[in-house]
Formats: C-alpha cells, sequence, structure tokens
C-alpha cells in the first residue's frame, strides 16, 4: 500500500515536472519577449507596434519591463539562458553592448525603405543604424514644473533650475552624472554647443559638480522614469528632470497642471536590439524591420511625444490618441524647442562612465 | 585467557556492532546528503565563484596574447618600440574579428579611464594599416604615447590579479606601480564601509533597546496576554519587506502623515516640513522596525528559560528589585543579548532593499554599491570584491563572538 502510494506520488510529480517543461517551448514558437521601460512609453508601443504585429503575424508579444542597463541581458548571455529577444535600450549601451559581443547584429538591409522610395540608410536620422541596433525615437531629458505651485515668474532657462534664491524649493534629479552635468554645466553659462569639449577637461568636470554642489542639499534623486511625474504631483519637489515623454503623458492622459522647460534639454536615441542567441532570433528581427517602419514610428508618435527616428514620419505625426493634443510642438525635435538641445555624446559617457560614475557616487555620499 | 565473544550466529560480537553502526552511519549520511548537496550547489559553490570572480582577470593575457609577451621585457621607463606597436596591431585586429575588443577595451576602462575608445577606436583602425605600427597608432589616439596606458596593459596581463580589492579600498597602482590612495574626489569605499558598520551599530543597539524591554513583558505576562501580544510581533515579521519599507515611506515623507500631522497640530509650520525620510536617519528607523523581531524572539525564548524562582531568591536573601533584576535576571539574558544582536548585526550590514528605497544620497549602504556595479557598471570583479570583504567582516565578527561568548551559548530559540 505505501510502496504504490509512494509510486503514484513519484509519477506525478514527475509528470508535473515534465508538463512544465514542456510547456515553456509549446509557448516559444509563436511568441516573441520585448523588454521596454515600462509605463506610458510601453503603453504607446503596445498600441503602435505590439498589436498590429500580433494581429498581422499572429505573433503574441510577451511585453516585459526593466529600468536599463546591461545587467540582466549580459547575466542571461553568460548563464546562457536567454529568456529575451528584443530590449529597447539607450545609444550608450547598444554601442557597448555591441562591442561587448551580448547582441546580435541587425542586418540593415531589411528595414523597408521610406514611401517615396528612399533607403532606410538614409531615411533614419545620423546615428540610427548601429552594427547592433536600430533607433525607433528620439527621446530628450528634459525639466518640468507643475504650474499651479507658482505664482507670477515661472522658470524658463535651465539657469532657473539651479536658482534656489528665485525659486526656493526641491529638485528632483536623476541617480546618474549623465544628464546633470551637462544641464549643470549649461547653468553655468557654457555654450550647449561647446558643453562636451569643456567637460573633457578635468577644470570642466570639477566645474559641473561645483555647480551641483550649489542644489546637493534640495535634490530628491529618482530612478525610474515614472518617478518624477509622482514627485510632481505629490509635491514633494517643485521642479525636477525628467523623461519628456513622461512629462507630456501626465499633461494628456492626466491632466496635470504640468509644464516643460526646453532649454538646455539633453537629447537621446533609444534603440531596439537583439539579445545574443535570442530564442526568436528571426522573427525578433521581423519585428524590427516592422515596427520601425514609417507608419508605425509615426503612429508611436499619437500616443507619447518621443520623435520618431525616421525623417520620413515627421509629416505624419498627428493628433494625441486619446486627449486630442496635436503632437507636433511637444516633439523634442520641434524647432522652437531644439535651439539649445545638447546631444547626449555617446563616445563620451562610454569611455567616462565609470569614472564619473565613481566620483558622482562619492559626492552623494559625501 | 577469555573466549571471544561471539553472536549467536557465531560472528565475533565487535565485528556485528561495527557492520551495524556503519549501517547506521550510512544511513545518517544519506539522509543528510539531499541537504549537503544543495547547500553546497546553493550556497558554497556560489561563494567560491564570487570569490574567485574578484581575482580571476583572464581578458587581457587571453585576447591580446602577442602584446602581453612582447611586454614582459618592458621595463616601464620609456614607451615601448616597434615591436610591440606590431603586436598590438596583431591583437587588435583579431580580437576585433573576434567581437571580444569590447571586453578587453571595458575591462582596461575600469582601470584607466579613457581607454576604451583608444582601444576600440584604434582597432577600427589597425586593420587597414601596414608596418611600421608606432608613428600611425601614436597619430591615432595620443594616448598611446603615454605611459600609463602600457603601464595598464602590463598590470593587467596576469590571469590573476588584485586591482579589484585594491579598488574596494579606494587604492589603486600608479604608473610606477605603486599602491597609491585615488584622488580625494573619487574615494568612497572606506567611507561607505565605516558608515555601513557604524548604522548596523546604531540599528543593533536601537532593535536592543527596544527589544529588550518588549521581549521581558512577554516573558513575564501570562501565556493568555503574551500570545496576543506575540501576533504583534510576528505579524510585521509575516508581512513583506517592501510593504512595510514602503509604509515608512507614505508615513514619514515631508507630505506623509507624520508630517501632515504635525503640521496640523501646530507643532510645525507648513513651509518647514521636515526631512525624515530619503536620508540616514529613514534608513535606521526602518530597519530598525523590520529587524526588530530578530532580536525580540531569541531574547523572548532566552528569559523564557529563566526560572521566576532566581529573583524570587535574590529578593529573600535582601536584593532591592532593581539590583536583583540587574545582577541576576540581566546576566542570564545573555546568550539572548548576544544571539539577537550578532543576528541583527549581520543582517543589518548586509542590507539592500531598505536603504535603496528610503537611503536617499548620504543613507546607502555598502551593498547599495555592490548592486550597482552589478547592475549599472557591469564591473562584476570590483563587485565580487566588495562582497569578499563583506564576508571577511562577517566571518570576523562570528570569530570574535566565538571568542567572546563561545558560540555554544548562542541560543536563537
Amino acid at each position: 500500500m505505501i510502496n504504490k502510494l509512494k509510486l503514484t506520488t513519484f509519477v506525478a510529480a514527475g509528470a508535473i515536472a515534465l508538463g512544465a517543461m514542456a510547456a515553456v517551448p509549446a509557448n516559444a514558437a509563436d511568441s516573441l519577449t520585448v523588454v521596454s521601460w515600462g509605463g506610458a512609453y510601453t503603453k504607446s508601443q503596445v498600441e503602435a507596434y505590439h498589436k498590429p504585429f500580433t494581429k498581422k503575424t499572429g505573433v503574441e508579444i510577451l511585453s516585459e519591463n526593466y529600468s536599463g542597463g546591461l545587467a540582466e541581458i549580459k547575466a542571461q548571455v553568460e548563464a546562457g539562458s536567454v529568456k529575451w529577444d528584443i530590449v529597447d535600450v539607450e545609444l550608450s549601451d547598444a554601442v557597448r553592448g555591441c562591442d561587448e559581443g551580448l547582441l546580435e547584429p541587425i542586418d540593415a538591409s531589411i528595414l523597408p525603405p521610406a514611401p517615396d522610395g528612399t533607403p532606410a540608410t538614409k531615411d533614419f536620422i545620423d546615428g540610427a543604424i548601429t552594427d547592433c541596433a536600430v533607433a525607433s525615437i528620439v527621446w530628450s531629458t528634459i525639466y518640468a514644473y507643475d504650474k499651479s505651485k507658482f505664482s507670477g515668474d515661472m522658470p524658463k532657462t535651465i539657469g532657473d533650475f539651479f536658482d534656489l534664491k528665485k525659486f526656493p524649493g526641491k529638485r528632483g534629479m536623476r541617480k546618474t552624472p549623465k544628464a546633470n552635468l551637462e544641464m549643470a554645466l549649461a547653468a553655468d553659462g557654457v555654450p550647449t554647443s561647446e558643453i562636451y569639449d569643456v567637460l573633457a577637461t578635468d577644470a570642466g568636470v570639477d566645474r559641473a559638480f561645483a555647480k551641483l554642489d550649489t542644489i546637493k542639499d534640495s535634490v530628491v534623486w529618482w530612478e525610474a522614469g515614472a518617478q518624477p511625474p509622482q514627485l510632481l504631483a505629490d509635491g514633494e519637489v517643485l521642479m525636477t528632470t525628467a523623461y519628456n515623454g513622461r512629462i507630456f503623458n501626465a499633461i494628456a492622459a492626466e491632466k496635470k497642471s504640468f509644464d516643460i522647460v526646453w532649454d538646455a534639454q539633453v537629447f537621446d536615441t533609444d534603440l531596439f536590439v537583439v539579445v545574443k542567441g535570442a530564442p526568436n532570433k528571426k522573427t525578433a528581427m521581423d519585428f524590427i524591420a516592422f515596427a520601425t517602419d514609417t507608419q508605425r514610428l509615426a503612429d508611436q508618435a499619437k500616443w507619447i511625444s518621443y520623435g520618431p527616428a525616421r525623417k520620413s514620419s515627421a509629416p505624419l505625426i498627428g493628433k494625441h490618441a486619446e486627449a486630442g493634443i496635436p503632437m507636433g510642438p511637444h516633439m523634442p525635435t520641434a524647432p522652437e524647442n531644439f535651439k539649445t538641445a545638447i546631444q547626449n555624446d555617446f563616445e563620451f559617457w562610454a569611455d567616462r562612465q565609470d569614472e564619473l560614475n565613481n566620483r558622482f557616487n562619492s559626492w552623494l555620499a559625501n | 585467557m577469555s573466549e571471544q565473544l561471539t553472536t549467536v550466529d557465531g560472528r565475533p560480537l565487535k565485528a556485528a556492532l561495527a557492520s551495524a553502526e556503519r549501517t547506521k552511519r550510512i544511513r545518517a549520511v544519506l539522509l543528510v546528503m539531499p541537504l549537503f548537496i544543495f547547500i553546497f550547489f546553493s550556497f558554497l559553490y556560489p561563494i567560491a565563484l564570487m570569490l574567485y570572480r574578484s581575482v580571476e582577470n583572464p581578458l587581457i593575457a587571453q585576447h591580446m596574447p602577442e602584446t602581453v609577451a612582447v611586454l614582459e621585457n618592458w621595463d616601464g621607463k620609456d614607451i615601448p618600440g616597434e615591436e610591440a606597436f606590431a603586436a598590438l596591431a596583431k591583437d587588435l585586429v583579431a580580437a576585433r574579428e573576434t567581437r571580444e575588443i569590447g571586453k578587453v577595451a571595458t575591462r582596461l576602462n575600469f582601470e584607466t579611464p579613457g581607454l576604451r575608445s583608444v582601444i576600440t577606436g584604434s582597432a577600427r583602425s589597425a586593420g587597414k594599416w601596414e608596418p611600421p605600427y608606432k608613428e600611425k597608432f601614436l597619430d591615432r589616439r595620443k594616448e598611446w604615447g603615454e605611459l600609463a596606458t602600457w603601464a595598464t596593459i602590463k598590470r593587467l596581463s596576469p590571469t590573476i590579479t588584485s586591482v579589484n580589492y585594491l579598488a574596494a579600498v579606494d587604492r589603486q597602482f600608479n604608473v610606477d606601480g605603486e599602491v597609491v590612495m585615488v584622488g580625494e574626489d573619487y574615494r568612497i569605499y572606506v567611507d561607505l564601509f565605516m558608515r555601513t558598520m557604524w548604522m548596523s551599530v546604531v540599528v543593533t543597539v536601537s532593535c536592543l533597546i527596544l527589544g529588550f524591554p518588549i521581549a521581558y513583558m512577554l516573558a513575564s505576562l501570562p501565556l493568555r496576554h503574551s500570545n496576543l501580544l506575540m501576533i504583534l510581533v510576528l505579524l510585521p515579521f509575516w508581512t513583506s519587506l517592501l510593504v512595510r519599507t514602503t509604509s515608512w515611506i507614505v508615513l514619514l515623507q515631508t507630505q506623509g502623515v507624520l508630517n501632515d500631522l504635525m503640521v496640523w497640530v501646530g507643532i510645525i509650520d507648513n513651509a518647514q516640513r521636515i526631512q525624515l525620510i530619503f536620508n540616514a536617519q529613514g534608513t535606521v528607523i526602518a530597519m530598525t522596525q523590520i529587524l526588530l523581531p530578530f532580536m525580540v524572539l531569541p531574547l523572548y525564548s532566552v528569559m523564557k528559560t529563566i526560572p521566576p524562582s532566581y529573583l524570587r531568591a535574590a529578593e529573600s536573601l535582601g536584593a532591592h528589585r532593581f539590583l536583583a533584576f540587574w545582577r541576576i535576571y540581566v546576566p542570564n539574558t545573555l546568550p539572548g543579548v548576544g544571539a539577537g544582536c550578532l543576528l541583527v548585526f549581520i543582517l543589518a550590514i548586509g542590507y539592500y532593499i531598505t536603504p535603496a528605497l528610503v537611503g536617499g544620497q548620504d543613507g546607502q549602504m555598502i551593498s547599495n554599491m555592490i548592486a550597482f556595479h552589478m547592475q549599472k557598471s557591469l564591473n562584476w570583479g570590483l563587485a565580487a570584491a566588495l562582497g569578499g570583504i563583506l564576508l571577511v567582516g562577517v566571518i570576523m565578527l562570528y570569530w570574535l563572538y566565538n571568542k567572546l561568548v563561545g558560540i555554544d551559548r548562542l541560543k536563537l530559540g
């Protein structure tokens, strides 16, 4: 009796284990794991890319969130068990990941041409196609404030963000030297075209940290993109740096009285990459070709105010899908917003980020 | 001489006993085996792997073999000659073809910032060059004319390295190969280790001060009441760490419950809300509350075993209540105090999530830095070295406790 019971249990346990093992590949064949930054941004991708792709091909897309960086990708590749197919990364990570062999090379010839026949390599903005990555959007780090908390003067320049006398109150900033050092120098009077020349010198780095020092005690540090709109809404900070799309979403979808200051915005691209050894590599390449065509990129701009990486998408940008606001003026690349824009120099950051992160962490702790 | 004792079936008794014992031992070993295997693979092996990662350095030797061989005889006084540049060109081109160049560049960049683009940029060009190479390298990037660049490559040639441990205590090699402190603006880990120690001590002492009376009350109340109170101790213990940490944010933030209450009562003005969280103080408050059960439970279990008759005997012999408590009761609780303090301190020293969420800028601990190097900078070697130092610290603490109190007196329940 007891033996029989044991045997039954054993067989049952084995069956469950086998079932669990069998379940994974059964799904994997017609699904794709796409990893992105979450919140309003992921929603815009789901609406503009995932749903149409599933409709067209029947491939189910599993959407996962992460908060940037190459750590998870590196861990998966080194452990030899890759779960992610496509990841939405920043430019510096795309270049570094490619150099370190963590990403699959992408053949640019799979990308469809623009509707007027311009080949994809000419249609994308400069630097949008690299060996292992294809850009989808141009995004920007800006600073924003809540209009309802101000009476009289509103902040207008990057200098105002660092001016505690004129606008006393807490500031929110991303917990990283990236973009903060650039903005600090701009606020200190460095012309936006010369930021990286100055930052390349030790004196320039000192100058940027000295400027950050002036507001250090009033800074609340954030890490995830969803935090800054929350900090503003809660009144925890008076102004905060943020990704422009998140602030726009709070204005358009949540009817917040936020406003964006575009002076010295630091813009960058977000790119799709395929993880080395991705379980669905072929489908992943198909997805990237599909998602970065002219119409799809323009569609994404209906959901969030990030600029499409193709020039041919710009004329197709319409109104916000839910709020009905014209999206053009809210793009980082709109001429009115773009006058003092700083392009993130990925070569600079790839070289200096370890050193500057160290210095930044040391500065934070003391 | 007495005859040898035998069992009924004629075997020598000694042998029969030994075989019976052996069967028992084998059975015991077999019973423990699953746990042992589990602990080996889930605990010992990963730790060994981590310690190995903190000293291993295969990349340079593996992907720049020619350069490493040439540099072996380099005296480090002048820029190496054409031979070294030719070897470098060969290595860079080969490493670029195998797509390993980025790893090499990243490794060198951890040591000498800026080398990443020097390596990847030169590797891109080197494929098109013909000998002699020296001029072309120097034209491409001026860093090839600097001793520091070559010293870095030479220093990272051995497959076992100490640079991660040096970096973990804010030190590095200079061009001459001497160990020096890193620049003032870049020092962080020594201070952070100190702060981690200090904050853990504060948390441990706070837990003891708050936990001792609770444990005493639990141990001395009648069972009916103490059971109810015990649930109050255990309820937060069973609640998710994240939930408790987030609750503290809700309570303590500047627009939070406590500040609102103080403004409403009129203790402080609306404009002068107090920053209670996102700093070291917030970390200590939240960690103390979270770790409190780890102090209360060992204390309680020890106090429960102290017979009340001891105190009564002391009092009947003329001791004052407080004297009796202090001289008789407290010394008896020491194994529990030791266990609680050791437990709380060891847990506190490696704490990660709570400081990450409520630590702000000055409430971060060393584990947050380890996480940073695991997740953001991808300098796993340095992360492993920091973890290794933390591990040695905890083991030393354990050893100290054993010397002072004796590990056999440790009572966890």
